[in-house]
């Protein structure tokens, strides 16, 4: 699914990934944890093809093609969906239109045929169920005056619409109370099988209670200094990060 | 009339008379203007002599005015003498099929979604005699005529219905207002006459009558409605596919007489060619639009899309002198290489309790200058009148510009009279965003600033607003970055 090998980025002259490995297979969930300021909203950033990240070296594949010589669309319609740790206000553009505007650019470039609006209908209110998503959010603007909750949640929905390949989710389960954290992590739980995969960027363990990870990475100064299984998810939530901290120490 | 005057008018009626013989014959007036070319013209469309007179008051007095000059629109000095007023309208086709339409205006019309038969009428390419214009025509004007709603060329209406015409004709645009409306109304060789009887809802919009019955029309039209006490009609000018003239000035004059509980709806979209990627070769759009809600009640909302043209100039105003009369403006403007647009509105208010409302929209791309001018009058006896006015502008890129200039004249204390104006740019975010989901810069473009434009959009006709947003985001193509 996607394999990132040495993969180093800066942004504004400041070195930020210094060389990160990481092989997700498909059907796998992958957690990635760390320090604030560590470098994994970057790695998701440049993951998607955002252009103020340049990246200095090292490669990643995707589905069997290089990821970094692709446009931010293209890896889109690839199958490749980003949930913003601080997703974006659109005025004047509903959820509902900006979603079938954007399922039918990548049914185009997947060669299928467009949506017609009875078909897109029913999916949406199906995939609006998954996440509890009260009918009227859909001819909203995108997230306009949506509560911090809510905007998350439509991450959710919009990423339960476009049936990603792989999805990497920032940060979803920040900011949401108890119920919707299930809810969102139930969205998730959903749309996993086989062939999907996931990298989920999170503070919490309690997130991972809900979502099992295969893998927990810890990311620390743009490196993944400490990988494992949820166990050590359960220990950077007992004992903090100064421990990996001096065992990285150790090491550089 | 003086001696002196008598004589002038001798000399120069026998000077045309003869000078007029040889020309009769011909298609096109001479180059430049003068009286001889007014009468040529007025003979030409075989006018009343009381037009004729119309027209060459409003001539000697554009000779007593100057050119205005606007401090951000520029564009080199244009020589009126080398303008040809008037040409007969040519029906041969200039193209056999659309095959030979300039592929990308043929890219255009489809991504318009504009039908084959529409795209050859637009273009110029000979259509079969069965969805000619003229059945058509004649179908439209019979169901209307059974209400008694007139709606005709507005040189069959100087013949057809004279009384109106002399009644009504610049009584909302005297030829003296301004510059380009005495040019107008000197030379104007035609446009559309619309009269709606009273009570009379109009059952239909008048667009695709309009649509068939506006190709060809010349650079100097006029338009009249009339709706009488408690009349409704919903106007639509204009054509969302890309209109290429070889007359570079167009002066065009939209006048709107709405009585007593009358209500007009007027929507237009532009969309002349604006030059190329240069700026070379626009048409140059002065138009002046002005409507009268002449009774109480009365009711007059402007809609416009403008997207064409290298300069507009363009203020479409409601004088409000009926009391408890509203008028209203939605404007979207948009500017993107180097065009240069100068709109707005004129609210003045006269009578008690009016009501008006303002919201412009001002894009602007590439090396373009979007310029709102605004102008809010309350009179001295208006009481109670009210404003609201929002003016928005967004900027796609750092080369362009976007001016804000609200006027604000109130002369009776208790007006309200709010005013808001923002200026945002399209965010990299926001096209990120747009991008992560799989949507191409350009539509994302499209997307954002259509719904930032959904206030006005939401002003049209359906099927029109549909149109206007496609053309929305083709205008926009190469606007940023
Ligand atoms: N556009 C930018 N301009 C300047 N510095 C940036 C930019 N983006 C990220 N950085 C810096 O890069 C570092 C890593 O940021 P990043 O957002 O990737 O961290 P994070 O691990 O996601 O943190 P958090 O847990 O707080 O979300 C930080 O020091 C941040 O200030
Ligand atoms: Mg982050």
């Amino acid at each position: 699914m996607l394999e990132i090998k040495n993969l180093q980025a800066k942004v504004e002259e400041k070195q930020i990934l210094n060389g990160i490995n990481l092989t997700v297979n498909p059907g796998e969930v992958h957690a990635i944890m760390g320090p604030n300021g560590s470098g994994k909203s970057t790695l998701a950033s440049v993951l998607a093809g955002r252009d103020e990240y340049e990246v200095t070296g090292g490669e990643v594949v995707f589905r069997g093609e290089n990821l970094l010589e692709m446009s931010p669309e293209d890896r889109a319609r690839k199958g490749l969906f980003l949930a913003f740790q601080y997703p974006v206000e659109i005025p004047g553009v509903t959820n509902a239109n900006f979603l079938k505007t954007a399922l039918n650019e990548i049914r185009k470039a997947n060669g299928q045929t467009p949506m017609d609006s009875k078909e897109f209908l029913q999916i949406m209110k199906e995939k609006m169920k998954l996440v509890e998503m009260d009918k009227a959010m859909t001819q909203r603007s995108v997230n306009e005056g949506f509560s911090g909750g809510e905007k998350k949640r439509n991450e959710v929905f919009q990423m339960a619409m476009l049936e990603p390949m792989l999805a990497v989710l920032d940060e979803t389960d920040s900011g949401l109370d108890i119920d919707a954290l299930r809810i969102v992590a139930n969205g998730v739980n959903a749309l996993r099988n086989q062939e999907r995969s996931f990298i989920v960027i999170t503070h919490y363990q309690r997130l991972l209670d809900y979502i099992v990870p295969d893998f927990v990475h810890v990311l620390y100064k743009g490196r993944i200094v400490k990988s494992g299984t949820k166990e050590l998810a359960m220990e950077l939530e007992a004992k903090g990060y100064d421990w990996i901290k001096e065992e990285v120490g150790i090491h550089i | 009339m003086t001696e002196d005057q008598k004589i002038i008018t001798e000399v120069t009626e026998s000077d045309y008379k003869w000078g007029f013989i040889s020309d009769i014959e011909s298609d096109q007036a001479p180059k430049g203007l003068n009286e001889e070319v007014i009468r040529f013209i007025s003979l030409k469309k075989n006018e009343p002599a009381w037009m004729l007179e119309w027209r060459l008051k409003a001539y000697r007095h554009w000779l007593t005015m100057t050119e205005p000059v606007w401090p951000n629109v520029h564009y080199p000095k244009i020589d009126f003498n080398d303008i040809i007023y008037y040409s007969a309208p040519k029906k041969k086709p200039s193209l056999n099929s659309l095959d030979e339409l300039d592929p990308e205006i043929k890219a255009t019309f489809d991504k318009l979604g504009i039908s084959l038969e529409e795209q050859k009428r637009l273009s110029g390419v000979a259509v079969d005699a069965v969805i000619d214009s003229v059945s058509v025509k004649t179908t439209f004007r019979e169901s209307l005529g059974e209400l008694g709603v007139i709606f005709c060329s507005f040189s069959e209406a100087v013949h057809d219905h004279p009384e109106l015409i002399k009644q009504y004709l610049g009584s909302v645009v005297p030829y003296t207002d301004n510059y380009y409306a005495a040019l107008n109304s000197a030379v104007f060789s035609d446009g559309s006459f619309c009269y709606i009887p009273k009570s009379v809802r109009c059952p239909m919009e008048l667009s695709t009558y309009f649509r068939i019955n506006s190709a060809g029309t010349g650079q100097f039209e006029r338009t009249l409605i009339i709706a009488e006490e408690g009349a409704f009609v919903s106007y639509l000018e204009g054509c969302t596919a890309p209109m290429r003239d070889e007359n570079q000035l167009h002066a065009a004059v939209v006048e709107i007489y709405s009585h007593k509980d009358a209500q007009v709806k007027y929507s237009t979209v532009q969309n002349w060619y604006p030059g190329d990627k240069e700026g070379k070769g626009g048409i140059y759009n002065f138009v002046t639009k002005r409507g009268l809600c002449a009774g109480t009640h009365a009711k007059i909302s402007w809609t416009q899309v403008e997207t064409g043209s290298a300069i507009t100039w363009k203020y479409p105003s409601v004088i409000l002198k009926g009391d408890y009369s509203i008028g209203e403006f939605y404007s979207v403007a948009v500017t993107n290489n180097y065009q240069q647009a100068d709109t707005g509105t004129k609210m003045i208010h006269l009578g008690k309790n009016t009501k008006s409302t303002i919201i412009s929209k001002g894009i602007s791309g590439g090396k373009s200058q979007n310029s709102y001018r605004g102008l809010v009058r309350i009179n001295r006896k208006a009481e109670n009148a009210r404003n609201f006015s929002q003016c928005d502008s967004l900027l796609l890129g750092d080369k362009c510009g976007a001016h804000t200039f609200p006027y604000l004249e109130v002369s009776n204390k208790t007006a309200i009279v709010e005013h808001e104006a923002t200026t945002s740019k399209v965010g990299e975010d926001q096209i990120f965003y747009c991008n992560q989901r799989g949507i191409s810069t350009e539509d994302a473009v499209g997307l954002i600033v259509n719904g930032y434009c959904k206030e006005v959009f939401n002003q049209l006709p359906m099927e029109f607003a549909v149109e206007a947003q496609k053309l929305l985001a083709i205008s926009l193509e190469g606007s940023v970055g």
